[in-house]
C-alpha cells in the first residue's frame, strides 16, 4: 500500500480534489479516535480526582483536585487485592494450560501421514456447531468435584477449537511438508520434530495464542460467575461487577469513615477498579499488536 | 465381497493400521490428552442433552431421571411446550433477533467504513496511531464496558444530582435526563452502539489484511488516467472488499440467535429486562440461578439447533455465492 502511494506521489502531481479528500478523510479519522480515546480519558481523569467533585460532574476531561485516596483503598481492600492476584492466578494457569493442550492437538492434526486426523479433525469442528448447553456442562464440572477450584475455570475450555484449528493451519501452511518429511527420513521421532523443528518455527502463532487465550483469561467473569461461590476466590472481573450492581458486601472497604464519605469514595473506586483492570492489557497490546493482527489474518484463511 | 479379497501387494487394512500406528504412536499419545478433554467437556455434556426430555431430579442424576410427564403421562416434550407456549418466549426470541441483527448492521459497515479509511491515510504514522488506538476497546472486558457506560450514562440520583456526564451535558443543553440504563427502550441501542465502540477498530482488521493485497499496479494505472481518490476507492479497493464482506456477512447471519451472555446479563436490570432478556441470559436465569434444569436446558437446545440449521444453511449459501466456507 505505501509503495503505491509513495509511486502514485512522485509519478504525478497530486489532484487537488485528492489532497481535499486526505484531509477530510484524516480529520475524520482523528475525530473517530477522538471518540473512543475520550471515554478512556475520561475514566483515568475521574479515578485520580476528588470523589465529591466527580460526583458533582465537575470533572468532564482533565482530573480535578487531584488526589490518589481511591487508588489508596483499592489497594488496601483485601477483597480487590486478592481478586487482582486470582486473575493473575487464574490467567497464567488457564493460558498454560491452554497453550500446552492446543498444541497437542493441533501438532498430530497437522500430519498428512496420521491416520486419526480427519476423524478427531471433526469432533472438534463439531464442538464449533452444537454445543451439550450450559446446564449439562454445568452438572458435568459439578460431577467431576470441580465446583469453585480453579480447575472449574481453566479446564471446561482447555482448547478452543477456533485457535486449534488457527494453530493446525499454520503448521500446515507456514512449514514447509518437505521439511517434516525429511526429519522424518533422517530418523527423528515425532517428538523431537515438534520440539526442535515446529516450535522454535512458530514463535508468532505461540504468541497469537497466549495473547488470545490470556485476554479471554483477564476478561471473563462468566465462569466464575457460576463455578465459584467463595468470594475469596472470586477473580478481578466478578468483583468489579458486584461493585457495580451495588451489592452490598462492595461497600465493606470503606470501614471507619461515615457513610457519606464511603458512598462518595465508592464511586470514584470504581473508576480506579476500572484502570488497574485494563491497565496490564492496554498497555501489553500495542506491542503484541503485529501477533495479534497477524492471527486475525490466519483465522480469515480456511482452516 | 471384493474387499475380502487380497489383492497381491498390498497390505489388508489392518496391517496398515498396525504399521501407521507404529510410526505415529507419539501423534497418537500427543492426541490422547486432547481426545479425553473433548469427550469429558464437549460430549460427554452433550449426551447430558438428555435431560431436557425427562424431569431431572438432582438425587437420581442424568440417566436416572424420569421422561418428563404430565399429569401422570409421559410427555418429553413438555418443556419445550412449556417455553414456546408462554407469552415471553416470542419476547426473549424477539430480543435476541433484533439485538444481533441490529449489531450486524451497525457494526459491518462501521468496519467496511474504517478499513478504507485507515487505508486511504497518507501518514504512515496517523495510520499506526488509530490503529492502536481503534483496536484498543477490543482488550477492554465486558465488565469494564458496562462500567465505563453505568458511570457515563447514569441518569440523576440523590447521589450524583445531574447523573452521568452524558446527563450533564443534556442538562446544560437545556434537555431532560435520559435514564440510558435503567430503559427498555434504550436498551438495545446502548448495547449496540457500545459494541461498535469495542469492536469495530478490531473488526476492520480483515479488511485492512484483504486490502494490503491488491496489486499496487492497479493504482498507478489509474492515476496515470486521472483517476480521482473517490474513483479509485469506487473502482478498485470496494471490488476487492466485497467477496471478503458478503462472506462475513453471510456467516454473521448465520450466529443471528446467538447474542453472547455476558454483556447483556451485566447491562440488564429490573427496569430494562423486557429488551435485555435474550435466550442466553434466560437460559442462566432459570437453569443456574432458579434450579429448573430440565426447562433450561429445553430452552437452550432449541437455541443449539436453530444455530445448527442456520450455520448449516449460511455455509451452504456462502459456498454457492463466494465459494467461501467454513468447511
Amino acid at each position: 500500500m505505501t509503495t503505491a502511494k509513495k509511486t502514485s506521489s512522485t509519478a504525478i502531481k497530486r489532484i487537488r480534489g485528492d489532497v481535499v479528500f486526505d484531509v477530510v478523510n484524516a480529520s475524520i479519522l482523528i475525530v473517530m479516535m477522538l471518540v473512543v480515546l475520550y471515554p478512556l480519558i475520561y475514566v483515568v481523569s475521574c479515578s485520580v480526582s476528588s470523589p465529591l467533585l466527580v460526583v458533582q460532574s465537575k470533572v468532564v476531561l482533565f482530573p480535578k483536585g487531584m488526589t490518589k485516596v481511591a487508588y489508596e483503598h483499592v489497594f488496601n481492600n483485601s477483597l480487590i487485592l486478592s481478586g487482582y492476584g486470582n486473575t493473575i492466578l487464574y490467567t497464567l494457569i488457564g493460558t498454560s494450560i491452554n497453550l500446552v493442550m492446543t498444541i497437542m492437538a493441533a501438532f498430530p492434526l497437522s500430519q498428512k501421514t496420521f491416520g486419526a486426523r480427519k476423524g478427531i479433525t471433526f469432533l472438534f469442528t463439531f464442538t464449533m456447531l452444537f454445543s451439550g448447553g450450559l446446564v449439562p456442562t454445568f452438572l458435568t464440572v459439578q460431577r467431576l468435584g470441580l465446583m469453585d477450584t480453579v480447575w472449574a475455570l481453566v479446564l471446561p475450555g482447555a482448547i478452543s477449537a477456533w485457535n486449534m484449528l488457527i494453530m493446525k493451519n499454520y503448521f500446515q501452511t507456514s512449514i514447509p511438508g518437505e521439511l517434516y518429511e525429511a526429519a522424518r527420513i533422517d530418523g527423528a521421532d515425532w517428538m523431537t520434530i515438534l520440539l526442535q523443528l515446529v516450535l522454535p518455527l512458530s514463535m508468532p502463532i505461540v504468541a497469537v495464542m497466549i495473547l488470545y487465550y490470556g485476554v479471554s483469561h483477564w476478561n471473563s467473569y462468566f465462569s466464575a460467575l457460576i463455578y465459584l461461590r467463595d468470594r475469596m476466590r472470586y477473580p478481578l472481573q466478578l468483583i468489579m461487577r458486584s461493585y457495580f450492581s451495588g451489592n452490598d458486601f462492595a461497600e465493606q472497604g470503606g470501614g471507619g469513615e461515615d457513610t457519606a464519605t464511603a458512598l462518595l469514595l465508592t464511586e470514584t473506586i470504581k473508576y480506579a477498579l476500572i484502570v488497574i483492570a485494563s491497565f496490564p492489557m492496554l498497555c501489553l497490546y500495542p506491542f503484541m499488536q503485529r501477533f495479534f493482527v497477524k492471527g486475525v489474518m490466519l483465522g480469515a484463511v480456511k482452516g | 465381497m471384493t474387499t475380502n479379497l487380497k489383492v497381491p501387494g498390498r497390505k489388508s487394512w489392518t496391517q496398515r493400521l498396525r504399521n501407521e500406528m507404529a510410526a505415529n504412536w507419539q501423534l497418537y499419545l500427543l492426541v490422547l490428552l486432547p481426545v479425553v478433554y473433548l469427550i469429558l467437556f464437549h460430549y460427554w455434556p452433550m449426551l447430558g442433552v438428555q435431560i431436557a426430555f425427562k424431569d431431572f431430579k438432582p438425587t437420581k442424576g442424568i440417566w436416572g431421571s424420569p421422561w418428563a410427564s404430565s399429569r401422570g403421562q409421559v410427555n418429553v416434550f413438555k418443556h419445550f411446550q412449556r417455553f414456546l407456549r408462554s407469552s415471553y418466549s416470542l419476547q426473549i426470541i424477539g430480543n435476541t433477533i433484533s439485538l444481533s441483527l441490529y449489531s450486524l448492521l451497525a457494526k459491518f459497515p462501521c468496519c467496511l467504513l474504517l478499513s478504507l479509511m485507515m487505508n486511504e491515510l497518507r501518514s504512515t504514522k496517523l495510520k499506526k496511531t488509530v490503529q492502536v488506538v481503534t483496536y484498543a476497546p477490543h482488550f477492554i472486558s465486558t465488565i469494564v464496558v458496562v462500567g465505563i457506560m453505568q458511570q457515563m450514562f447514569a441518569a440523576p440520583s440523590a447521589l450524583m444530582r445531574s447523573g452521568g456526564v452524558v446527563n450533564m451535558l443534556i442538562g446544560m443543553l437545556g434537555g431532560e435526563p435520559i435514564p440510558f440504563m435503567e430503559s427498555a427502550s434504550a436498551f438495545p441501542h446502548m448495547y449496540v452502539w457500545s459494541g461498535v465502540w469495542s469492536s469495530a477498530g478490531w473488526g476492520s482488521i480483515i479488511y485492512l489484511a484483504t486490502l494490503s493485497n491488491v496489486d499496487p499496479q492497479h493504482y498507478e494505472a489509474a492515476t496515470l488516467d486521472g483517476a480521482t481518490k473517490l474513483q479509485k476507492i469506487w473502482y478498485i479497493t470496494l471490488p476487492v472488499l466485497i467477496p471478503t464482506a458478503v462472506t462475513l456477512f453471510i456467516l454473521d447471519v448465520g450466529h443471528v440467535m446467538n447474542v453472547g451472555f455476558e454483556k447483556a446479563y451485566a447491562m440488564q436490570n429490573d427496569l430494562n429486562r423486557t429488551s435485555s432478556q435474550v435466550l442466553a441470559t434466560y437460559v442462566y436465569t432459570q437453569g443456574i440461578k432458579d434450579g429448573n434444569y430440565s426447562f433450561s436446558t429445553a430452552i437452550s437446545l432449541f437455541n443449539s439447533v436453530i444455530n445448527l440449521v442456520l450455520i448449516c444453511t449460511v455455509n451452504f449459501i456462502s459456498r454457492k455465492i463466494s465459494e467461501v466456507s467454513l468447511w
